[in-house]
């Protein structure tokens, strides 16, 4: 945990040394304020229930893009620099040196998700919200973000440059975002499968709405592992290549 | 400390490192020299626990580098040619961030920090950020890294690749002063350098160890004698009297200079003494004399020629080798 909290310390340090964090959490939030001003509030009334529901509902877009622009460089930008040799060669495992990495990209990312909070909490000078809405949302929120963190650690894991992680992250988190349209399509029981791998359409809509499913918290849990665990076998790998 | 047996490295198809074996004993400094391409980075990454060996066992202090890797790592600090640094940090603040990452605690770190500074020759560079500063301080912080946790056994891969002729004559020191409590490996290409920093040396051609043991005995198992350049005061023909007669002798070149005569002289052996005597007594001047400079580089082409040349003769060893083998 100590080898882990060190590289995490580290790979803070460097997004807060760099303007690249900050531009994205920047852009982020404009953008998720822009959307929230011009679709969520709208010009119509509207229940508030509504509101935070359209506010989860773009949010999750934002928040994906800004994964994969904060999680591309991790791994993929030591290669490049080739400061790599420095972690290969200290007493650390792939595991800590990959869950270093993605804890300091998921303090950044949760970070920014949180900075969004003062969006719904508009909603309740003219409306009325359920806490429980709002902490459901942000739930679903925040797993979809540590999903596509761990997607995007993985894709920086095996890429040697910045720009050809930040692309597989785009396919890999594109193939699971759009199963539901192969599901439609698909005969039983492999709708099933594709259906179950819908990163949005069968895991985030309850969360949106305000519910806490076990089955979707697992399902995001779970691509976190997976992910992560093949991002430090590969790095684990590397070393018989 | 060190015991190779066997080391075979692949990558894909290509062989990098072909059945390599031998032995490092404690604060000992082993140059490992050879052409780029030679498979000297491979084998070094290999002893670094970078890479792990296709075939063959890797020990270091008793460790097995397949059995505990990242044991092994502990006990030893590397610096491939291009020092690992992280630009934006400041050079103490980098140093105690690798010697927590490398196992030490913090007031380890904190208790080394002086020392490995004093030894690098970094005191005066503690706070300044790595990214502005020079390549031979880069290099030295580079070392610094690999030393902070005082581990048994120090790697360098061509430490002194880049630098100028002073920061090469700093080095040289830096690398003296980690004798005194690691076994040193240094990777270089450059021959006479190599010859004046380390106790030993390893000739690699192809990924295959071909010779193994000090200049000296390199030097005599081509029979290739002790170059010296001589300066004398007297005239040409009496000079190559004098050579000519000579038992010592190997061979010279001689180019006469006003009254003074230039000779390049090839011993039989190690025989600078006699040799002087004989001169001496021959009633020459003697005005200078001096090892040729590059002495290994005839060596080192002599050994990786008898390496390239024939198929049959690229999987023998030369002799010295299997001296030290024995």
């Amino acid at each position: 945990m100590r080898g882990m909290l060190l590289i995490a310390r580290r790979e803070l340090a460097a997004y807060l040394n760099s303007y690249w964090g900050y531009a994205v959490i920047a852009a982020v939030l404009v953008v998720d304020g822009l959307l929230f001003n011009a679709f969520a509030l709208g010009n119509q009334p509207k229940l508030s229930s509504k509101v935070i529901e359209e506010f989860f509902y773009f949010s999750f877009g934002t928040t994906i893009i800004a994964s994969i622009l904060l999680t591309m460089r991790l791994i993929a930008e030591e290669r490049q620099t080739g400061t790599i040799v420095l972690l290969d060669s200290s007493p650390l495992n792939a595991w800590q040196l990959v869950g270093g990495k993605y804890l300091s990209a998921m303090t950044v990312l949760t970070t920014m998700v949180l900075a969004t909070a003062y969006m719904p909490a508009l909603v309740f000078v003219n409306g009325k919200v359920s806490y429980g809405h709002i902490f459901a949302g942000y739930t679903g929120l925040l797993l979809v973000t540590a999903s596509v963190a761990a997607i995007g650690t993985f894709a920086s894991a095996i890429s040697r440059s910045q720009l050809v992680a930040g692309f597989a992250s785009v396919v890999i988190t594109i193939a699971f975002l759009v199963m539901w349209l192969l599901a439609k399509v698909a005969d039983p029981p492999l709708v099933d499968v594709l259906s179950y791998f819908s990163l949005f359409d069968r895991h985030y809509r309850g969360f949106m709405r305000g519910q806490i499913n076990t089955e979707d918290v697992v399902f995001y849990l779970s691509i976190c592992f997976v992910f992560l665990m093949l991002a430090s076998r590969f790095m684990a790998a590397r070393r018989w290549r | 400390m060190i015991e190779v047996k066997g080391l075979t490295r692949y990558y894909g198809s290509f062989a990098a490192v072909k059945d390599a074996s031998f032995k490092i004993a404690d604060r000992e400094i082993v140059g490992f020299l050879g052409l780029n391409g030679a498979g000297k980075s491979t084998i070094l990454r290999v002893l670094a626990g970078l890479q792990m060996p296709s075939a063959g066992t890797v020990t270091v202090g008793g460790i097995d580098a397949t059995v505990a890797p990242d044991a092994l790592r502990k006990r030893i600090g590397f610096l491939p040619e291009d020092p690992p640094l992280y630009r934006e940090m400041r050079v103490s603040e980098f140093l105690r961030w690798v010697g927590q990452v490398k196992g030490c605690t913090r007031a380890q770190v904190e208790a080394e920090l002086p020392k490995v500074m004093e030894t690098c020759r970094l005191t005066d560079a503690a706070n300044q950020v790595i990214g502005e500063l020079s390549h031979g301080y880069r290099k030295r912080v580079g070392i610094a890294q690999a030393i902070i946790h005082r581990p048994e056994v120090v790697i360098l891969d061509e430490p002194i690749s880049g630098l100028d002729p002073r920061q090469i004559v700093e080095m040289r020191g830096v690398v003296r002063a980690l004798k005194s409590f690691a076994t040193v490996l240094i990777s270089s290409h450059i021959l006479s350098e190599i010859a004046q920093t380390v106790d030993r040396i390893l000739v690699i051609h192809r990924g295959r160890i071909v010779a193994e043991g000090t200049e000296q005995q390199l030097s005599g198992s081509l029979g290739t004698g002790t170059r010296l350049t001589v300066v004398v005061r007297g005239k040409l023909d009496a000079c190559e009297e004098v050579l000519g007669k000579s038992e010592l002798v190997e061979g010279y070149e001689l180019a006469a200079q006003g009254e003074l005569v230039n000779a390049s002289v090839t011993l039989r052996g190690d025989k600078r003494e006699e040799f002087v005597r004989e001169l001496v007594e021959a009633g020459l001047g003697i005005r200078q004399i001096q090892d040729s400079m590059g002495e290994l580089e005839p060596i080192f082409l002599e050994l990786t020629r008898a390496a390239m040349a024939p198929a049959g003769l690229e999987s023998k060893q030369h002799p010295i080798h299997k001296e030290a083998d024995a």
